[in-house]
């Protein structure tokens, strides 16, 4: 299955004009400082938001194109989305937050062994750690069986040994998930650790020379200085 | 003691809370998510009945649910009798009147509700609908009953609405407000403070109620 989509959506301070295409058993990062529409980019491949034109098509199916006024609702695309926080429900505790939408439930069980969370099923969201809030929205997300999984920050709002922690999980499993991933971050050192592909992403638009400039500390405006400075700052550890 | 003055308000409250709290839902619903032309107009229409005064708006419900009226007409036409003096006519007449205290607070709890949760659900694959029961509904559920709790009290006390449209017939449209208001005109205290007595205890186990909801909402 690959992934194509090619999109424009007018946002308050820039136009978003992006296409790319990537394939299965990948996994995609797209970095970039922020507010520069990666999450955007994110929510117009669940449905969550219209582009103004443009296609999205996954394998054969068309789930979004404005020629020909197809919008396929979030429902219906069957992806995972997990965001830095709030996907999990405040009302059902851990297990029944990840069986919330699961195909078979009793692989929640077995998603729970694997991201060690087994022993917080009964725990409400607000009584776990950040980490292990994450750990369950992925839970979430993978027991659907989604066709492809659209990670956005997820560890950002976690501290850093927390963070590289799950970081690394997230690279020894991704070998055995047989869907796409998105990634996205404004982290360099996550991106070039994780990714199989990077995306660069500067106001709405791939620019593949964002990394570099970064990287070789000769940021060119005053905004990539600002964004380069968090990721630096993560290289430490 | 008039015990069916008494009966028949805690009828009237319990059906207008029941019929209320169904029609509320989507209205508070769509005001907490939806945006489209002339919204604010019609949350000020919806409120305004808790800023008219009673008489005011039970004038106009007997212009409309009147034998010439709207509502009166079109009742005629599929029962052949009347709204005017009757049990229906002042549960319409309690459910208009108590229509802003259904809305308001489920509308503030449905908006509290983090919008990504919401989309978490559509992402999941729910429907709205079934985002509404699944999601929506567990986490707002101290404001529904909020809500559900002041339209029952509201419409206990309601009197110069029921007055108007339902005028004092024991056992149908004469509640317990109308009959200590009735008592108390002919001079009959021992029968009105009786009556009287008897909401104290009712309203107060509510009021506190509503408190040890918000309490845990808090928590």
């Amino acid at each position: 299955m690959t992934i194509a989509a090619s999109f424009k959506k007018r946002l308050r301070y820039f136009d978003l004009d992006i296409s790319f295409s990537f394939a299965k058993k990948n996994m995609m990062v797209m970095i970039g400082p922020s507010g520069g529409g990666k999450t955007t980019i994110i929510r117009m491949l669940a449905g969550l938001e219209k582009p103004q034109e443009g296609k999205i098509v996954f394998g054969d199916e068309v789930w979004f194109d404005s020629m020909r006024r197809i919008n396929v609702p979030p429902q219906k695309r069957r992806l995972g989305y997990v965001f830095q926080d709030y996907n999990l429900f405040p009302h059902l505790n851990l297990i029944e937050n990840a069986a919330f939408a699961a195909v078979d439930k009793k692989e929640v069980d077995e998603l729970f062994e694997i991201f060690k969370i087994g022993h917080l099923k009964k725990r409400k969201p607000h009584m776990v750690s950040g980490g292990e809030r994450q750990r369950c929205a992925i839970c979430q997300a993978l027991a659907r069986h989604p066709r492809v999984l659209l990670l956005d920050e997820p560890f950002s709002a976690l501290d850093a040994i927390t963070r590289r922690g799950l970081r690394e999980e997230l690279k020894h499993l991704k070998g055995n998930m047989s869907f796409p991933i998105i990634y996205v971050t404004h982290d360099i050192t996550e991106a070039l650790y994780l990714a199989d592909e990077i995306l660069p992403v500067v106001e709405g638009k791939i620019d593949d020379q964002w990394m570099q400039r970064m990287v070789s500390r000769e940021p060119s405006s005053e905004l990539a200085l600002r964004a380069a400075r968090e990721p630096r700052l993560s290289l430490v550890y | 003691m008039d015990y069916l003055a008494l009966y028949v308000t805690l009828k009237l409250a319990l059906v207008t809370t029941v019929f209320l709290m169904v029609i509320a839902a989507p209205v508070a619903y769509m005001l907490a998510y939806s945006r489209f032309a002339g919204k604010s107009f019609l949350e000020a229409l919806i409120y305004l009945p808790m800023a008219l005064p009673p008489t005011v708006i039970g004038f106009y419900l007997i212009i409309l649910m009147g034998p010439k009226g709207f509502i009166g007409k079109t009742w005629g036409m599929f029962t052949g009798g009347s709204l005017l003096f009757t049990f229906i006519g002042i549960t319409v007449a309690s459910i208009i009147y108590s229509i802003p205290f259904a809305v308001q607070p489920m509308k503030a709890a449905f908006s509290k509700i983090d919008r990504r949760l919401l989309e978490s659900a559509y992402v999941l694959g729910l429907s709205k609908k079934a985002t509404f029961f699944r999601v929506i509904v567990p986490n707002s559920i101290s404001g529904i009953a909020a809500a559900a709790i002041l339209v029952f009290l509201h419409s206990m006390g309601a009197f110069g609405v029921l007055l108007m449209v339902g005028g004092s017939i024991p056992g149908e449209t004469k509640v317990a407000s109308i009959a200590i208001y009735e008592a108390v005109e002919m001079m009959n205290y021992r029968t009105a403070g009786m009556i009287a007595l008897s909401f104290i205890p009712i309203s107060y186990a509510f009021l506190l109620l509503i408190n040890k909801l918000n309490d845990g909402e808090r928590t």
